[in-house]
């Protein structure tokens, strides 16, 4: 009874925000609802049992995305002060592609036939999946890494070009 | 009286057990006494922290400090908590409401946070989660996002100048943090902070790590924002920073938020470099454990407001090329070697002492190296000199001499 009651909570506090992102007209409450929305989002991985992935959820959706939607709406001042339309005339389009989505999604979930392990979960999971990360799957591992890299250099390039056009423009 | 704390603990247990209360609800009632225990210890010990505090700073700085109220002026800080109750709260015209008032409480519920996952003595833990180390990191951010709600939603220029200079400060400062905190967490194979205070039996983490344990205090000192890295608040240049517009108590838990995480730090390094609740007799009384865990994150809370006390603000440039061009390159390599010389090490299976000579010789050889580096590349600023006969103001009259 209780563990319903707790996700009921939980799930009442991810919807909401996520609801509240997209009807909201201020773009930085907007991103805060958002922070909630994966605050709830890591409290059912806690419920599932899967504290890593709780963590990681909020280390990086929280401590990198959000943060960083965040800081791009403070320095954008136009976004900040006014209260923006949160709809254009595309709105159709995409509420109907989303329904979609969210159609084959749940039929998905609801159809697909979940396989059950019958052993226990292990007593040191992180053990476990940094050992298979290193040694079964060290090539998509390692070829992430790479993407990573090359985005982060790209990101200094694209910054770095700006900065070179503007001075010449002077 | 070895164990005071699990007595007290079963004492409860037992008592609500025979009133006939469930398993679950006796389990739960303990969990929450818990964590209200925790918080209320956190909070006298700052009301103590504050005195020390502005005690040190006198001495420091060669004043006396507080010493009107009560010998040493002791209850000076209880006098300040009864002024800050009474005084009026004031919200700025224009300002967020909503977010102006969950700012301060998200910015102490980040703090005490941390402290869910600490192990206080060998057999009183907190939550031992084994992400414990993540765990960390990740609260930590909410003091982020905590900062930059109240200084956009307080509707002043100087909050937010502040908060999107303590934004920027903190989040790349978090990056030297966080991969030195890797190295305890490679040294101990764990990410459990049990787990990391028995991996230092009988080295600390401090001669096997001393590079990552001084990159993790200057880093950390960073994350805190006080002197020299308080650049958010600067006085001169911006008021007060964030919470310029905050009055109150609402201030006041800002400033306890801070208080509260310099001493939080000063647990982290406890625990990551200096052996936690480890010392003579602390398996066997843990209750030692629990006192010795304070003293030592008292020494350390000690050395960062010293630190904090004799260093002059750093300009935002400084700031940022220290972090990009020294702590990070550092951290990375320190992370790199010792992870190899780990490995290298274990393979051979050597003796523990050399284990620990090696650890300590290749950290060293590293800081020195990269020092070495980092003066020959900074530039040489010659300063401006005098000759001898400087022309000076002399009285009228006198010129003739």
């Amino acid at each position: 009874m209780v563990p319903v009651l707790v996700f009921a909570a939980v799930s009442l506090v991810t919807l909401g925000g996520a609801i509240a992102v997209v009807t909201n007209k201020n773009v930085l409450h907007s991103a805060y609802y958002l922070v909630l929305a994966f605050v709830g989002i890591a409290a059912v991985y806690v419920l599932l049992e899967a504290p890593f992935i709780a963590v990681i959820q909020v280390l990086i959706y929280i401590g990198a995305i959000a943060i960083l939607i965040i800081f791009a709406i403070m320095l954008t001042r136009r976004l900040m002060s006014k209260d923006m339309e949160q709809r254009n005339n595309q709105w159709i389009w995409s509420a109907l592609g989303a329904l979609a989505l969210f159609g084959v999604l749940g039929w998905l979930v609801y159809n697909a036939n979940w396989p059950v392990i019958e052993a226990a979960v292990p007593k040191e999971p992180i053990t476990l999946m940094g050992e298979e990360l290193l040694s079964t799957y060290v090539v998509p591992f390692e070829i992430a890494s790479v993407l990573l890299l090359a985005a982060l250099v790209g990101s200094i390039l694209i910054g770095r070009e700006r900065d070179q056009e503007s001075r010449s423009a002077e | 009286m070895a164990d005071l704390i699990n007595l007290i603990e079963n004492w409860i247990e037992n008592l609500l057990l025979g009133w006939g209360a469930s398993q679950e609800l006796t389990l739960f009632i303990l969990q929450a006494l818990g964590s209200v225990l925790v918080v209320l210890i956190c909070f006298a010990i700052v009301i103590a922290l504050i005195w020390v505090e502005r005690k040190l700073a006198g001495r420091i700085q060669d004043r006396f400090g507080p010493n009107r109220a009560g010998p040493f002026g002791i209850f000076q800080s209880f006098a300040d908590i009864i002024k800050i109750f009474t005084k009026e709260y004031i919200t700025p015209e224009g300002a967020e409401k909503g977010f102006y008032n969950v700012a301060p409480v998200l910015a102490i519920a980040s703090v005490l946070a941390i402290w869910a996952v600490f192990p206080f003595a060998v057999n009183v833990l907190g939550a031992d989660i084994h992400v414990g180390v993540l765990y960390i990191v990740a609260v930590g951010s909410f003091g982020i996002l905590a900062i930059l709600m109240a200084g956009w939603s307080s509707n002043n220029r100087y909050s937010l100048l502040g908060a999107s200079r303590s934004v920027a400060m903190l989040i790349s400062y978090e990056i030297p943090m966080v991969v030195s905190m890797l190295v305890p967490v490679l040294l101990a194979h764990s990410m459990k902070l049990s787990d990391i205070i028995s991996a230092q039996d009988p080295w600390w983490n401090l001669i096997m790590a001393p590079l990552a344990a001084l990159v993790f205090l200057i880093s950390s000192m960073a994350e805190i924002g006080k002197a020299p890295f308080d650049l958010l608040e600067a006085e001169s240049e911006l008021v007060a920073g964030y919470h310029t517009e905050y009055s109150g108590m609402k201030f006041g838990m800002f400033y306890v938020a801070e208080f509260l995480h310099q001493y939080t730090v000063g647990a982290l390094i406890t625990i990551f470099f200096l052996g936690g609740w480890s010392g003579p007799m602390a398996v066997q009384w843990p209750i030692l454990g629990f006192i010795y865990f304070h003293i030592k994150t008292f020494v350390v809370y000690l050395v960062i407001s010293w630190i904090r006390l004799s260093l002059p603000r750093i300009r935002i440039d400084e700031m940022l090329n220290l972090n990009w061009k020294f702590l990070i390159p550092v951290s990375f390599i320190n992370l790199v070697a010792v992870a190899i010389a780990d490995r290298v090490m274990l393979e051979f299976e050597v003796a523990q002492w050399i284990y620990v000579g090696i650890m300590f010789g290749l950290n060293m050889f590293i800081l020195l190296v990269s020092l070495f580096l980092a003066g020959k590349a900074s530039p040489v600023v010659e300063r401006e000199t005098f000759p001898a006969n400087r022309p000076v103001a002399v009285p009228p009259g006198a010129e003739s001499k």
